[in-house]
């Protein structure tokens, strides 16, 4: 009796183990660090939104692929006029939002132009300037003009900021969203996750995961535990310092990748003493950017000398500029009038690569004569004071815009660098549609700024994931903001 | 008190010499420390104790005794002010209440009430929030907590010590009623509230850590305990020395300042002795 009863007992637990396995085959708990103050994508600028909804929720025209190359989304297939400046899209029959309602010509229309409106609150609006009218040629066929070539058009639709929202439910996707996306939103925990859950009559492929949670979690030691303990599936960009304890562990794998952060010491070129060519040059001399990648990164970043990618294929190596010299530092300080140094203060959001940098710059300033008065603040009073007002000497900052050179080229942009030379290369880029071409302007530019040492130019982000060994189809680098579910499954 | 008197009692001197040790290293910091504390230097971090760096070095390369040292000198600075500032509001207070009684006992004794009601890091994490994090909030913050807990000890010692002969001669003198708590309660409940301060002051070192520790405390470039507990975490599985350097100095000085307390009660008022006594007994 006690035999029968313990293999009764045995099989009921191994019962109880396989349906675990089975539930958890199809579904996935992602640790976030932020949480998104809201969930429409195309109203807000914070990442946090993009990492839960895009390509998961919504989906745009077409579709930036791991690689940063874009795939067809919506649309299935286009044509470009030969002068670049009108562009037809044919639609996906078929597609539905997830209330329902169809998706049509009409939606992409109304998309547009509510990105394009006077009292927008796209984020990213600028990117979109160059389209001068979306017309509906019939339900499954939608036509833009854009008023010059724009070579980042594709791309840009492909972005989180422009996924495609139904005139229906659109005023309602901060806290419910619709999109037409292989994931539907099922239910948001203050404070807690975001849960979503497959769309039954997704138009595309269905994915392999029928639920995802999106678990915040913001502190590193407790991400590190509830990783540890299965809490969560996975990270898509953990603590670089934390990484050795997942690394030796066959449980876990660690994906290392790109991103599109530049992180650079940014200088107000519009303030004194840094308006100075000289000043800027001694600090670019002062920067030991070996020191920096090693120390705020844990050797991930890639250096960079210039504002752009090292992946990008019209990068060009520029680190060797301005050497780390403390040396030729002090004389250039000297020739501009500071033989004691000078004091400003630096001011740093609450990231650790920020604030590990910061304290690695100080120390290195330090040495040259600069006293950096290191001021920690958080993301709001950082973003009102920094980057609204204007009101600093210098910051760190990673721009994780892709192919953001174009920055440089306004002259009311927070770090005040005004260079008409650059301006109009700029303008040149954007209307130039030939590659070998564009290659050189962006190479022009990327060299200019960089011997204008507009800012400390220090390195590109690395994106470090760590999952489940059991998991694939995570992407390892992040050409845009955004987690994309569509390929992830768990394999035995 | 005399010297005699200490020697005898053992956890006195322990208490007392380590609490000393660490009050001196947290002086000594202000005119020296081995390495200046923002030295950074990437090449040597996660140093391991050694002749150049006696306790290692942190996730920046920083020598870890020249951070204990700074962070020591916050932790005792934090701790000592919040214990000023009870003191001279929590004493008056609490001789006021005994002497006057009636609707001034009722005040302070409510007020006490109230602030007991809440847990003091729960006071100080609202008073932190409303006024932003730093170590001179964190100073008020705990110093509010200290204030009904002196005013408390001073009442009491204040209604003990006025049944006696000695108070009831000094006003048949003809002494004012300040007269007397000036010139003869204050001092005789002095014992009380050095042995209390010290108590105090452990707790308020504990407090500061634990603000820091959450974001609320001392903010960088300066540091504290706490925010050496604080920066550590992330890294507490691959280094746990950077965790457990300043979470055993925080540990050691509390110990200490708990001991020397103890042993302060014991020499100051032997009366009390035999009290405690009676309460471990019960």
């Amino acid at each position: 009796m006690r035999v029968t009863k313990s293999i009764a007992l045995a099989s009921a637990g191994l019962l109880l183990a396989t349906s675990l396995a089975a539930a958890q085959s199809t579904e996935i708990r992602i640790g976030v660090p932020l949480e998104p103050p809201a969930l429409d994508p195309t109203a807000g600028a914070a990442e946090a939104i993009d990492v839960v909804v895009y390509q998961n929720v919504f989906e745009g025209l077409t579709r930036i692929d791991e690689n940063g190359a874009v795939q067809p989304g919506l649309a299935s297939s286009w044509t470009i006029s030969d002068d670049g400046l009108t562009y037809r899209f044919s639609l996906n029959q078929g597609v539905t939002f997830h209330d329902g309602t169809s998706f049509e010509a009409e939606d992409v229309k109304f998309t547009f132009d509510r990105i394009l409106a006077e009292d927008s609150v796209n984020a990213q609006k600028a990117l979109y300037s160059s389209i001068a009218d979306v017309s509906v040629i019939d339900p499954a066929t939608v036509e833009f003009t854009l008023s010059q070539p724009d070579e980042l058009f594709l791309f840009n639709i492909g972005r989180g900021d422009a996924v495609i929202v139904a005139p229906e439910s659109a005023d309602n996707n901060a806290s419910m969203p619709i999109g037409t996306g292989p994931f539907a939103f099922l239910q948001w925990d203050r404070g807690s996750r975001v849960i979503l859950e497959q769309y039954g009559p997704y138009w595309g492929e269905k994915p392999a995961l029928t639920k995802a949670s999106y678990v915040f979690i913001g502190d590193t030691g407790a991400m590190t535990n509830a990783l540890l303990a299965g809490d969560i599936d996975g990270t898509y960009n953990f603590a670089a310092e934390a990484l050795p304890i997942f690394e030796s562990n066959p449980q876990f794998q660690v994906l290392v990748g790109t991103t599109e952060g530049e992180t650079i010491l940014s200088t107000n070129n519009a303030k004194p003493p840094f308006d100075q060519l000289e000043v800027r040059q001694a600090m670019a001399h002062a920067i030991n950017r070996d020191e920096i990648v090693e120390g705020a990164t844990y050797g991930f970043g890639v250096p960079i000398g210039s504002h752009f990618a090292p992946h990008h294929p019209y990068y060009l190596d520029l680190t060797g500029t301005y050497p780390f010299d403390p040396e030729r530092a002090r004389e250039l300080l000297a020739e501009a009038g500071f033989p004691d140094g000078f004091s400003a203060t630096l001011k740093l959001p609450p990231v650790a690569y920020a604030r590990l940098s910061g304290q690695i710059i100080a120390s290195e300033f330090a040495q040259v004569g600069i006293d950096l008065e290191l001021i920690n603040m958080e993301w709001a009073p950082w973003l009102e004071d920094v980057f609204a007002n204007k009101d600093f000497d210098l910051t760190i900052i990673s721009h994780v815009a892709p192919f953001d050179i174009g920055i440089y080229a306004n002259p009311d942009y927070y770090f005040g660098y005004d260079n008409p030379q650059v301006q109009a290369l700029n303008e040149e880029l954007n209307a130039t549609t030939d590659e070998a071409r564009r290659k050189e302007l962006a190479q022009e530019l990327q060299t200019i700024i960089a011997q204008d040492a507009v800012n400390g130019f220090l390195f590109e982000l690395a994106q470090t994931g760590v999952w489940n060994a059991k998991l694939e189809g995570m992407w390892k680098n992040a050409p845009v903001e955004g987690v994309v579910l569509r390929d992830i499954r768990w394999v035995e | 008190m005399s010297s005699r008197r200490i020697l005898a009692h053992p956890g006195l001197v322990v208490g007392l010499t380590a609490t000393a040790g660490f009050a001196l290293l947290a002086l000594v910091s202000l005119f020296w420390t081995p390495y200046p504390i923002g030295e950074v230097s990437i090449a040597r971090r996660f140093a391991l104790p050694s002749a150049e760096h006696w306790l290692g070095t942190d996730q920046l390369g920083r020598d870890m005794l020249s951070l204990v040292m700074s962070g020591t000198l916050t932790s005792f600075t934090v701790g000592s002010m919040a214990v000023v500032i009870g003191v001279g509001i929590g004493v008056p207070l609490g001789l006021a209440a005994a002497i006057y009684g009636g609707l001034v006992e009722w005040l302070v004794l409510r007020f006490s009430d109230l602030t007991f009601a809440f847990p003091a890091v729960v006071i100080a994490i609202l008073i932190a929030t409303l006024m932003g994090p730093g170590a001179s909030n964190a100073i008020i913050a705990i110093g509010i907590f200290n204030v009904p807990v002196f005013a408390q000890v001073a009442r009491g010692g204040t209604l003990t010590v006025s049944t006696l002969d000695f108070v009831g001669a000094a006003r048949l003198a003809g002494l004012s009623r300040i007269g007397i708590a000036w010139r003869h309660l204050l001092p005789n409940i002095m014992s009380l509230i050095i042995v209390q301060g010290t108590i105090q002051l452990s707790l308020g070192i504990l407090a500061e850590a634990g603000l820091s520790y959450i974001g609320l405390g001392t903010q960088p470039p300066e540091t504290s305990l706490g925010l050496m507990l604080r920066d550590a975490q992330s890294l507490f599985l691959i280094h746990p020395s950077l965790s457990l350097v300043p979470g055993l100095a925080i540990v050691i000085i509390v110990i200490a300042l708990n001991i020397a307390g103890d042993g302060l009660r014991d020499v100051l008022d032997p009366r009390l002795r035999s009290r405690r006594r009676a309460d471990a007994a019960r």
